[in-house]
């Protein structure tokens, strides 16, 4: 018998190792970086097969499905292959284990610094200047946007925008005549539209100040204090910032005013926010910021409510940014192991460039359109509440988040804590920031060559 | 006699045998078994592709600069300084994996052998009750967590509704950092049916004459399961204690999913990573911060030292947690 106790006792050690093995992940490596060798002239016909992938669904990936029909009829010798529904973490797996991508379409910008300091995406200069594509038809923050440390990976596709919605029966019904203005206004009229049941809880809130809800993030709410992100050198700015500390204080003092724990289980309690339960859809919240494409799901979900647009509030110590907003975008670029890139060039410059193409998804998606030409275009559908959005992304006081190698983490960090803080848990504002702008910055120096 | 005695048990040679004894003047060598060795070979080629490699890797890459495009670059122990000295969530992430250990894996062991208890004991329609225990467990995990957050939904869930109807203010569950891992250990008993169905079995593998015996010695109920039930079941709450221990470890799509739809944030096509730990990180699991310093923060290399810490944590426990339970095991307990 002791022989068998020694037995199992030696295999104690290799089963747990095995066992927690496991739980180890494999490792992947990209392969060889892409030939960037681009051809003197642009091909005079193109034929071939050219996959897409996009993040849309649904509706959406209908209507990109509309304009890929128009550039296969355009190019009758080229298929191109949709891949729909792939978010941003989906298309780096595959673009860095030598997936089938040529064409690559995110959601958002936060992977630009990335994918043009890792190669993920192809630089465009070369083809841009080739086919002499005229990169002042972007405005300057759309051009920001799409290129990270000189290097121009991608395109700017549609952009999206935020603004203040607001419900105009509730308003009308109220009395109010004109949206906010400043914050204060918009605590004000939020509290003047709230209502409550007869055990104390909310019945419907005029605004939902709750950080994290839809579309309440620290990126959202910045412009209204035009708060900075990064410095040049690339470091947090979230600390040394005037605006952010006001904006914060703000946000938790109205927070506190509702009541947290009141406010947390209003919150919970509401619909799903790319559903038709949405709760500015079922009237349960009077305004709530959001971005442009609301309008599409309202049309879509809800076409019997009446709403208005207008930018969202600034706070009242920078009064002067009001009109001006938030803004994103969808951008698309090249994958680096794209073995067609001269079609994949062509169906990202169509994509991202052809007047009739922006017009069409814009008007199908309800986002806006990047190019000078197609924001003019008289095929636009433009409605009372959309121009609101085209207005903000002109003002040249509207802004985006940086792009960075590390992602939107920088965002997350900052948005973790905003969190603690309006829970009550931040501590001193001061500190807490301090400490985001250490967190943010080790992060990035693990990303920076030893 | 257990199928491990009988497999490690030296074969009896009968006196004056020769058929296994070394040729006179030869050394003492075992014998290549090229045989074996050929039908293991598969096996060895799996476990060489994916598990010595994936370890090599992940070991390689924890001390590389690497974001899953670019070559990986060697930076030393950085990421490990940055792991056990900076990172702001990795322990708080390390803390809510191990409520899940520490709390999920036993109540689920505990509860499933109750279940499987009384089932073993149902005399009628006894088919019908395995079936309904067993069943939740069947459902696909996304979808159970689904159902579990829309049924608690504190403000339009029908639990609460209930609740309320008997004077109870239910709590906001899924949306209450203090309440979301609780909700999330109900939801795993709900689909305990697979290690119940498996303790029934043991259970009534048990033989009966040992119960009868125990019984004409006096021993009660307690006792009879003490020293009757429990040494038989060994094998199989080993069985469930290491399964269970690991899937804690791992503990990673019924968090992500109860974040993201709690949140109210649920959609396709966009990253879904972003409401990991909702509510106020309380469901934010050792392996999903992993996956988020991989795959959404592009730091592989950080990402792999986290994936070799937890390897190594995991090792240490299960070796812990084998050597422990070898005190119940039916030699130690005779």
């Amino acid at each position: 018998m002791k022989r068998q106790h020694s037995f199992r006792r030696r295999g104690l050690i290799p089963l747990a190792i095995v066992a927690s093995a496991a739980l180890l992940f494999s490792g992947c490596s990209g392969g060889e970086q892409g030939s960037a060798d681009v051809a003197q002239t642009a091909p005079k016909t193109l034929e071939g097969t050219v996959s897409l992938w996009h993040f849309f669904s649904d509706r959406e990936a209908d209507v990109i499905q509309t304009v890929v029909d128009d550039f296969e009829a355009a190019n009758p010798e080229v298929t191109v292959e949709v891949h729909t529904g792939q978010d941003d973490e989906k298309l780096r797996k595959v673009i860095s284990s030598g997936g089938n991508i040529d064409v690559g379409l995110s959601y958002s910008t936060d992977v630009v610094g990335s994918f043009c300091s890792s190669g993920a995406f192809r630089d465009l200069e070369p083809y841009i200047e080739r086919d002499d594509v005229d990169m002042d038809n972007f405005s300057d923050t759309v051009k920001n946007y799409t290129a990270y440390d000189g290097v121009r990976c991608s395109m700017p596709v549609l952009s999206d925008v935020n603004a203040l919605y607001y419900n105009q029966d509730m308003f009308d019904a109220a009395g109010i005549t004109a949206p906010p203005q400043t914050l204060s206004e918009l605590e004000q009229i939020a509290e003047q539209l709230t209502t409550y049941n007869e055990d104390g809880s909310i019945k419907t809130l005029g605004f939902n100040p709750f950080m994290g809800m839809y579309e309440n993030s620290p990126g959202h709410f910045g412009p209204a204090v035009g708060g900075e992100w990064l410095n040049e050198d690339g470091t947090s700015a979230i600390g040394s910032d005037d605006g952010w500390p006001l904006l914060m204080k703000w946000q938790k003092d109205f927070v506190d005013k509702i009541g947290y724990e009141k406010l947390q289980a209003f919150t919970a309690g509401l619909g799903q926010e790319f559903s038709a339960n949405n709760a500015f859809h079922t009237g349960q919240l009077a305004m709530q910021i959001d971005g442009e494409y609301r309008t599409a799901f309202i049309a879509d979900q809800a076409p019997e409510l009446r709403y208005g647009t207008a930018p969202f509030p600034s706070h009242d110590d920078f009064a002067d940014l009001y009109g001006a907003g938030y803004i994103t975008g969808n951008i698309a670029g090249i994958a680096k192991g794209s073995e067609n890139p001269e079609l994949a060039w062509a169906l990202l410059k169509f994509l991202s460039t052809d007047t009739d193409a922006l017009v069409t998804m814009a008007n199908g998606l309800k986002n806006l359109p990047t190019t000078a030409e197609s924001l003019n275009s008289p095929d636009l559908e433009v409605t009372e509440q959309y121009q609101t959005f085209i207005d903000i992304a002109q003002n040249p006081k509207t802004k985006g988040t940086p792009p960075n190698p590390n992602g939107g983490a920088y965002q997350q960090v900052f948005g973790d804590y905003w969190t603690e803080y309006q829970a009550g848990n931040g501590g001193d504002l001061t500190e807490g920031l301090a400490q985001v702008d250490k967190n943010i910055d080790d992060s990035l120096a693990l990303m920076e060559a030893p | 006699m257990t199928a491990i005695d009988r497999v490690v048990e030296p074969a009896v040679v009968p006196a004056g045998s020769t058929a296994s004894a070394p040729p006179p003047g030869r050394p003492n060598r075992p014998r290549v078994r090229w045989s074996i060795i050929a039908m293991l070979t598969p096996a060895l080629l799996g476990l060489a592709v994916f598990f010595v490699y994936p370890l090599a890797a992940s070991v390689f890459y924890s001390f590389t600069r690497f974001d899953l495009v670019s070559p990986p670059e060697w930076i030393g122990l950085r990421n490990y300084e940055y792991l056990f000295t900076k990172d702001p969530m990795v322990w708080q992430a390390a803390l809510n994996t191990l409520w899940f250990i520490v709390i999920l894996a036993p109540v689920k062991i505990v509860m499933a052998l109750f279940v499987a208890g009384l089932l073993a004991r149902a005399k009628h329609a006894s088919g019908i009750w395995r079936t309904l225990f067993y069943l939740p467990a069947l459902v696909p995990p996304v979808a159970s967590v689904v159902a579990f957050v829309f049924l608690f939904n504190p403000g339009t869930g029908p639990v609460n509704l209930v609740l309320s109807w008997v004077g109870i203010d239910g709590p906001l569950w899924f949306n209450d950092p203090a309440w979301s891992k609780p909700s999330l250990l109900l939801l795993g008993l709900w689909v305990m049916g697979d290690i119940m169905i498996i303790f029934l079995a043991a259970l009534l593998d048990v033989p009966r004459d040992q119960y009868e015996a125990a019984s004409l010695d006096g021993a009660n109920g307690v006792q009879q399961f003490r020293f009757v039930t429990l040494p038989n079941i060994v094998p199989v709450l080993v069985f469930a204690l290491v399964t269970g221990v690991i899937a804690a470890l791992q503990y990673f799509s019924e968090a992500a999913v109860a974040s993201t739809v709690a949140s109210g944030k649920a959609t396709v096509g966009e990253g879904a990573s972003v409401s990991f730990g909702y509510p106020g990180g309380s469901l934010l699991t050792y392996t999903q911060w992993l996956y988020v310093r991989g795959f959404s923060q592009y730091q592989l290399g950080y990402a792999s030292a986290l994936a070799v810490l937890l390897f190594i944590v995991a090792a240490v426990f299960l070796v812990l947690l084998l050597r422990k339970v070898k005190a119940f095991s039916p030699e130690g307990a005779s």
